[in-house]
């Protein structure tokens, strides 16, 4: 009863606080404070972020011409429809009337035209989306339509301009890394470094719109502190805990289970030895016992994988999980026949605000000592993790998990093209690079679908990296809300939370 | 009998410190000597096992024997402090015995910048030179002795300063013995007692210094362990298994208690 | 007058000495500002010509005296990981850590005083005793695991209030203050113990000099005397530890905020440092270091109003 009162209470005091500075609407004030375990510190421009962790956020602030929903289709957003030219060639997006930026301005053609070029690396940065370099011009067609034209006709482009890199900003923005706007449903406040993040309802949103109003992300990047925080009454949300901070919840928590879509792996540099040897790589593979992995950091939750695609995806997905069953003996041969009869050492890096890959991490060093090979675990900081690791390549290994950026199988394989930009694996096969320029030329779906098998075949034969799993995502919401939902990639949608009975 | 009692209660904090240093030492190195479990051998059958014959006090989350890391990390704490004074004791007494003993202006200035560094929270400066070196057991070290030597140098500068005059200095001096000689076979071995004390302080401070920087995740990396890093491990299980958390902290104050006491005792009997 | 003009300039050299000496560390390490901003693939042209717009290219000390110019001025650069100003950055934060570390300095001073001069005058009953052997225990349990059991005991199981609850102060001072109570007594209590346990060392020794057996011998009673004479002077090595201890204070508060999840100084130095944000690093260390020589001053003046021997040589 009495904390019935409290909450009461403490309802009243919000509501008044914020009736006091919105002038009025005092009924339809509801927050929530979410936790994240990273700042959002490689940018807030969305042709800009790389990190995971920042574009599940940026998703509910930034939207793109096309959006995915959470059965993994494409949904219009910006635009409210599309066509495609004869030669497969021009995109013609036409856009929706009423949709506005966060600063009031509605969406322009020259806006969209400006967000495109600039995502493409049009303008000058370099494009994150590497299918867009095959964007030969943005048209303005007239004030509602724009075109799109390829240099050659790709099936994918759709779900490529659903990307939140491909998002779309106003052209006049002053700046985005700083002060964001978009047009989706919540807009960004205000941040204060290693702090908090503060968001609010658009409510001016075209669609459907946000249910809570306020929106409040606190940084906890110190992995231990997270269950005091959620136990404590601080956080209401937090998603991608372990199991083992699961446990410890109060009952005043719903755990919700679903998959992270990702693929956790030890990302192997092959452009230092010893990875640039195949047998040493599949020695790896054959030493990592996944079981083994799973019952001790996640009491056997999670969906082993063999290779770079997540089982949810399942058009794609092929079950190569038995590539390389534990065994050490095996192992240990091809270690020797590859030059290495003692072993060697090396040192895998880990982000050290994730303590999944942390504790992952540790029993991989465990199991590789078993065939005589020493690791070392090296933490970083987010951001160095970023630069030395992903654009720097200046790593051996690294415990990670990668995801689809985009709702096409070619955003978890055209990574492990040699060429790539974003190769940051160093992984260099002829056979591979042939079924990517193959998959590009060839239209049929079926085809393709045939094709990206053989590339997962390939990245697993070659042992391109140790793979794990895709990680079983708990996510811990306060009884007081509902609404959570998963996608089938690595998005949080704030929009559909909601307070209970709301 | 009665001697060793009066000498007891004259000086309380000498003897319980002894013991208990002696004693908390012992356990750890006997530990990690003797243990039959291999620390980092991971069990997912024996996660967060209770204390029993087996294991004396339980395992961890990865099914670790936890007596036997608590040893292996309690004496990897030790040995990064002990490590940690050497270098400080070591380049310290060198520094403070050159500007002790000579003076002048290198002196002047040495003891300018010693002053100034002395003023600085030492884990500070330790944090900076992590950032340059990195973070990791050996870097740890470096970082923290490089941060001891100045307050050794002011100590040993002090005794030099004191002793360079004294008849037994002259006396060598008239024999012609050489600078060298009177500063280290001479001089030297009267700063002992006053260092002594302060090796036992510093090391004290040493102990804390790395479980601080351990336990704010920029020191010890796993899957090496020290108390500090067990103890920012255990925090994330407080709830469910609070016992890990408090016999990691525990053991870190007992180290400091015994050596904190031995030092004062060493200082008031000195 | 002399001495004050002589410390003074002692102070100066400190503050540049360890500015110097963070801005020689971060020289150091591989990369610079311009590498960081256009990534590993930017071209030597790109890289060059951000060197010449940033500076960079010019002697290190020209850079070196051009920072300290602009920080004494309140321009402490950008962040490179966050592209705002670090002045705005540490604004907000600023107050947090100095919070704290006053909290926690009021805490020590208010425990340690009655608490030495308790023990002291009762020496040989038996909870002074006691008293004097918590003191020990408490003194060698590092802040960061006193921290952890506060959290424990008072937040989770008592639920006194709620950790990880940090208010900032912009938003409502009263539970700011409120949320800073616990961790200022996990910083304090150590330091209470070793500021107590000097306080009546420094007592009982000065009771047995000369000047309090004859105040004695004149028939002055006993706490007329022990408030008089010996705590006069008895304080005053008090005061040294306790400048030094605010110092400490200082640098306990940075890993204290990680236990209870307090957003200061501490978080933004340590990922700043693992970041390689070093407009960030060294604005962080130049503060800290002002913060210490001010606290340092200010002792030094105190010592020369309590110590009539030290106000006699000046």
């Amino acid at each position: 009863m009495s904390k019935m009162i409290k909450m009461l209470a403490l309802c009243a005091v919000t509501a008044v606080a914020l009736s006091a500075c919105s002038g009025g609407k005092p009924d339809a004030s509801s927050s929530i404070t979410i936790g994240i375990p990273q700042d959002l510190e490689d940018s807030l421009d969305p042709h800009e972020a790389v990190a995971a962790g920042t574009k599940e956020i940026l998703f509910n602030i930034y939207e793109g011409l096309l959006k995915p929903d959470e059965t993994g289709n494409l949904v219009p957003a910006v635009a409210s429809n599309y066509t495609i030219s004869e030669d497969g060639k021009t995109y013609s997006f036409t856009l929706r009337d009423d949709v506005k930026f966060h600063n009031g301005q509605p969406v322009t053609a020259e806006d969209v035209k400006y967000s495109i070029e600039k995502s493409a690396g049009m303008t000058g940065a370099q494009s994150l989306i590497s299918a867009f370099s095959n964007i030969e011009k943005v048209e303005i067609k007239d004030e509602k339509t724009v075109d799109i034209v390829l240099t050659e006709p790709d099936i994918d482009f759709p779900a490529y301009v659903a990307n939140l890199n491909a998002s779309i900003i106003p052209a006049d923005n002053k700046d985005p890394k700083t002060k964001p706007v978009g047009t989706g449903p919540y807009m960004y406040v205000s941040r204060s470094p290693q702090e908090n993040i503060i968001l609010k309802k658009f409510d001016e949103y075209w669609g459907e719109g946000a249910n809570i109003t306020d929106i409040t992300l606190k940084v906890i990047p110190n992995a231990d502190s997270i269950v005091m925080n959620l136990n404590g009454g601080s956080v209401d949300m937090f998603a991608r805990l372990t199991s083992t901070q699961t446990q410890q919840l109060s009952k005043n928590f719903n755990i919700l289970e679903g998959e992270m879509n990702l693929v956790q792996a030890v990302y192997l540099n092959h452009a230092v030895e010893p990875f640039d040897n195949v047998d040493v790589c599949r020695a790896l593979s054959y030493a990592v016992d996944v079981q083994n992995i799973l019952d001790l950091t996640s009491d056997g939750k999670g969906f082993p994988v063999g290779s770079s695609m997540f089982p949810s995806f399942a058009k794609y997905y092929v079950d190569l999980t038995d590539t390389y069953p534990t065994d050490i003996k095996k192992a240990k041969e091809l270690l020797a026949s590859a030059g290495y009869p003692d072993g060697f050492s090396f040192s895998i890096t880990v982000p050290s605000n994730y303590q999944p890959h942390i504790e992952a991490a540790q029993v991989v060093v465990e199991q590789l000592k078993k065939i005589g090979v020493t690791a070392d675990i090296k933490l970083v900081e987010w951001n160095s993790w970023l630069s030395d690791v992903y654009s720097g390549r200046q790593y051996e290994a690294t415990l990670i998990g990668v995801d689809a950026s985009s709702l096409t199988a070619s955003a978890m394989l055209d990574r492990f093209r040699s060429d790539a930009d974003n190769n940051f694996t160093n992984y260099s096969n002829k056979e591979y690079d042939d079924l990517c320029a193959k998959v590009r030329a060839e239209s049929s779906d079926e085809e393709r679908t045939k094709i990206y098998k053989d590339m997962e075949k390939n990245l697993a034969d070659n042992a391109a990296n140790i793979y794990i799993q895709d990680m079983a995502e708990f996510v811990a919401l306060s009884d007081k809300y509902e609404g959570y939902v998963f996608y089938p990639m690595y998005v949080q949608d704030f929009a559909k939370l909601k307070l209970k009975g709301q | 009998m009665k001697d060793l009692m009066f000498r007891i209660r004259k000086n309380p904090e000498l003897y319980t410190g002894a013991v208990i240093a002696a004693v908390i030492s012992f356990i750890l190195i006997a530990g990690f000597l003797f243990s039959p479990y291999d620390p980092n051998a991971m069990s997912a059958a024996e996660k967060f096992a209770a204390p029993s014959v087996s294991h004396l006090l339980g395992c961890d989350n990865f099914g670790r024997d936890l007596f036997t890391r608590l040893c292996v990390g309690g004496v990897t704490t030790l040995f990064i402090a002990l490590a940690t004074v050497s270098i400080g004791v070591v380049f310290g007494t060198i520094v403070g015995a050159f500007t002790g003993y000579y003076g002048g202006a290198v002196d002047e200035v040495l003891m300018r910048f010693n002053d100034a560094v002395l003023a600085f929270p030492s884990i500070l400066l330790a944090l900076v030179f992590i950032s340059v070196f990195g973070s990791g057991t050996f870097k740890v070290i470096i970082s923290l002795g490089i941060v001891f030597v100045p307050s050794f140098a002011r100590i040993v500068r002090g005794e030099y300063l004191r002793c360079r005059n004294l008849d037994y200095v002259r006396s060598a001096r008239l024999m012609g013995a050489g600078d060298l000689r009177i500063m280290f076979v001479h001089i030297l071995p009267n700063t002992f007692p006053v260092l002594l004390s302060s090796t036992v302080i510093g090391f004290n401070n040493a102990v804390l210094a790395e479980a601080s920087m351990s336990f704010l995740g920029i020191g010890v990396q796993p899957p090496d362990s020290s108390l500090g890093r067990m103890l920012s491990d255990a925090q994330a299980f407080l709830f469910s298994e609070p016992s890990y958390a408090i016999l990691t902290g525990c053991t870190i104050a007992v180290i400091v208690l015994g050596f904190s006491l031995l030092g004062e005792g060493l200082k008031k009997h000195a | 007058m002399k001495t004050v003009l002589k410390k003074l300039a002692s102070f100066i050299i400190t503050v540049l000495l360890v500015t110097l000496f963070v801005f020689l560390a971060f020289e150091l390490i591989p990369g610079d500002a311009a590498t960081f901003r256009l990534g590993t693939n930017a071209t030597p042209e790109a890289l060059e010509r951000l060197r010449e717009e940033l500076g960079l290219n010019r002697p290190f000390f020209v850079r070196y005296f051009t920072w300290l110019y602009s920080f004494f001025f309140g321009d402490m650069g950008q962040s490179l990981s966050y592209g705002v100003s670090v002045r705005s950055m540490l604004a907000s934060k600023l107050p947090i850590t100095i919070t704290l570390t006053l909290m926690s300095f009021v805490m020590i001073v208010a425990l340690s005083v009655p608490l030495g001069v308790l023990t002291s005058k009762y020496e040989d009953r038996m909870w002074a005793r006691s008293l004097d052997a918590l003191g020990q225990v408490t003194m060698s349990i590092p802040p960061f695991f006193l921290g952890i059991i506060i959290m424990y005991v008072f937040g989770m199981i008592i639920h006194a209030f709620t950790p990880g609850g940090f208010v900032s102060w912009q938003t409502d001072p009263v539970r700011f203050i409120g949320y800073m109570f616990f961790p200022s007594v996990a910083i304090a209590l150590p330091k209470a113990a070793m500021s107590a346990k000097l306080l009546r060392t420094s007592i009982l020794s000065e009771r047995k000099l000369d000047y309090v057996r004859t105040a004695y011998s004149r028939g002055n009673s006993t706490m007329d005397v022990l408030y008089r004479h010996v705590l006069k002077n008895a304080i005053i090595p008090v005061i040294t530890f306790l400048g030094m201890t605010l110092a400490d204070t200082v640098a306990g508060s940075l890993v204290i905020e990680q236990v209870f999840s307090i957003p200061g100084f501490g978080r933004l130095l340590i990922s700043s440092i693992s970041n390689r944000d070093y407009p960030v690093v060294q604005s962080i260390i130049a503060i800290i270091a002002m913060i210490v020589i001010v606290i340092n001053l200010i002792v030094d003046i105190m010592y020369r109003f309590m110590d009539p021997r030290m106000r006699e040589r000046s």
